[in-house]
């Protein structure tokens, strides 16, 4: 007999299933750094990230995101990517971290670990922005 | 895991006695319906006695009864079919704006190669068409009315035989879109007033790939694909023999469990629907509060995004759906939703449950159980509270 289960390539890894049901780092900071919003326009999927700084280092990272599997899973494994690091290097992290880190996207899902990303990015720069000097 | 199975708006498992039925024809009947000798004419036994199920179900005569590849098919062969048809004295459609692609993109792609001018009528909040509007939106040059029974995502029913008397009084061809309806509800194409109906076999635990048109006597409709005639012109392309008995035979069977499943599935939808607005708040019940098809059970979820409700789901094991697919990356909320003048965030987090024979009260008892943290957990991941 033939195979009826072809194998399927195109849906979610474990890991980005994981990030779905038990997202990291939920909610926003009280008294963040610095804060930064970015949008799919065409979904209309938006992640905000809120980012504590101090000593060069980011201490702490939260994400709020009203999207997709996808989008949600690539914010909430940023929290995880980013905290800890030298914020030079939290704000080089890029969207092929997020698929690293999560195993690969669909390919039509790719876009939303760049709008991770972006929100990522714009709290480090508002937080640089905020920052006594 | 246990899978439990509401997605039955999308398609049905085909029943177990038409896949037997079908795989005996595949086996045993080789011959082509169109051919005079034995084998050929035991297949075109076949064919009639499945338009005479199809036909009886429905109300019409079985030479009323167009065979074609699906609901799409009669759909485009409906709209495409009477505008061709009637070229050159009537380039009008009249439908709605909560139609399905079937329809709505086959009136715009007529309307974008200058073959007809398309007027669209909005529904109200419930999702319903009001016949004036029809009526109002008919004019001189209308060829074709098209107004869907019951709405695929939403589950709304509308007023079709008020509009049919309309149409009828107007002189217009009226087509429906019944292929949520057939086999669920009571279809008589008399009274609907009804020229022209599609019918889908995967809507009814019949195969995919398989359909009708009933085309009332005397209603002027072209052929749209040419070839060797069959249907009497009017959908030529040989007969998928086994798809057409099997069309039959789900239809004769859906007909006479009628009663009694569409009867036991609405009182399931009601429980669910209650039970949802029970225990999740701000869950707001898309389509009409009664007059709805018996198994559909429609929300949104405001702070929720569709297709993360469907993934979160699948994962404990239910396959559900949503009007907000996010399948290209390039999704706007479903365009029946808007319809209803829901606003756009809150259109993004539909969930549609649609039920179906193996549907049982635990089933329910499961959903009910899971739903609600799932909506908690995605709205606590938005910050967007309820």
């Amino acid at each position: 007999m033939t195979d009826v289960e072809p194998h399927s390539t195109d849906h979610y890894s474990d890991a980005a299933l994981d990030h779905l049901t038990r997202p990291r780092n939920a909610g926003t900071l009280a008294q963040p750094s610095g804060t930064g919003a970015d949008a799919n326009p065409s979904c209309g999927d938006r992640t905000v990230i809120t980012v504590a700084v101090s000593d060069g280092h980011v201490q702490a990272v939260r994400f709020r995101t009203f999207g997709c599997t996808a989008a949600i899973a690539s914010a909430s494994v940023l929290t995880e990517l980013a905290v800890g690091l030298p914020v030079d290097d939290a704000a080089r992290l890029e969207p092929a971290d997020i698929l690293n880190a999560l195993g690969g996207l669909p390919a039509r899902k790719e876009s939303c670990a760049l709008m991770a990303i972006g929100a990522l990015r714009g709290a480090l720069l508002d937080a640089s922005v905020r920052a006594p000097r | 895991m246990r899978r439990v199975y509401l997605d039955h708006a999308a398609t049905t498992p085909v029943d177990p006695e038409v896949a037997l039925l079908m795989a005996q024809v595949l086996r045993e009947v080789p011959g082509n319906p169109s051919s005079i000798y034995a084998e050929g004419r035991r297949a075109r036994a076949l064919v009639d006695r499945a338009r005479e199920e199809v036909a009886q179900a429905i109300g019409a005569d079985p030479a009323e009864i167009v065979f074609t590849s699906g609901g799409t098919e009669a759909d485009n062969l409906a709209l495409r079919g009477v505008l061709k048809a009637r070229e050159g004295e009537a380039d009008g459609i009249v439908t709605t704006a909560i139609e399905h692609h079937a329809v709505l993109d086959t009136a715009h792609d007529l309307e974008a190669h200058g073959q007809a001018r398309v007027s669209v009528i909005g529904v109200d909040r419930d999702g319903r068409v009001a016949p004036a509007a029809v009526g109002a939106a008919i004019d001189d040059r209308t060829a074709i009315v098209s107004v869907m029974h019951g709405n695929n995502e939403i589950g709304t029913l509308q007023p079709i035989a008020a509009i049919g008397a309309i149409c009828r009084e107007r002189g217009v061809t009226f087509h429906s879109d019944a292929v949520q309806t057939v086999g669920a509800l009571e279809i008589d194409v008399r009274s609907l007033a009804v020229d022209l109906l599609s019918v889908n076999a995967h809507k009814f635990y019949g195969p995919k790939g398989v359909g009708a048109l009933y085309v009332r006597t005397g209603t002027r409709i072209a052929t749209v694909q040419t070839g060797g005639g069959q249907e009497k012109g009017r959908r030529t392309g040989t007969e998928n023999v086994a798809g057409v008995v099997g069309l039959g035979a789900a239809l004769r069977i859906a007909a006479a469990r009628r009663v009694t499943e569409s009867a036991r599935q609405a009182a399931l939808r009601d429980t669910l629907i209650a039970g949802i607005r029970a225990r999740i708040p701000e869950a707001t019940l898309t389509g009409h509060p009664t007059d709805r098809l018996p198994n559909n059970a429609s929300f949104c979820f405001r702070g929720t995004q569709g297709e993360a409700l469907v993934v979160s789901l699948d994962l404990e094991g239910f396959s559900v759906s949503s009007g907000s697919a996010c399948t290209s990356g390039n999704t706007d909320p479903s365009h029946v939703l808007l319809a209803l003048g829901l606003e756009r965030d809150l259109a993004q987090g539909s969930l549609r449950l649609t039920l179906g024979r193996s549907t049982s009260d635990a089933d329910v008892d499961a959903l009910l159980a899971v739903l609600p943290p799932i909506v908690a957990r995605l709205r606590a991941a938005s910050g967007i509270a309820a």
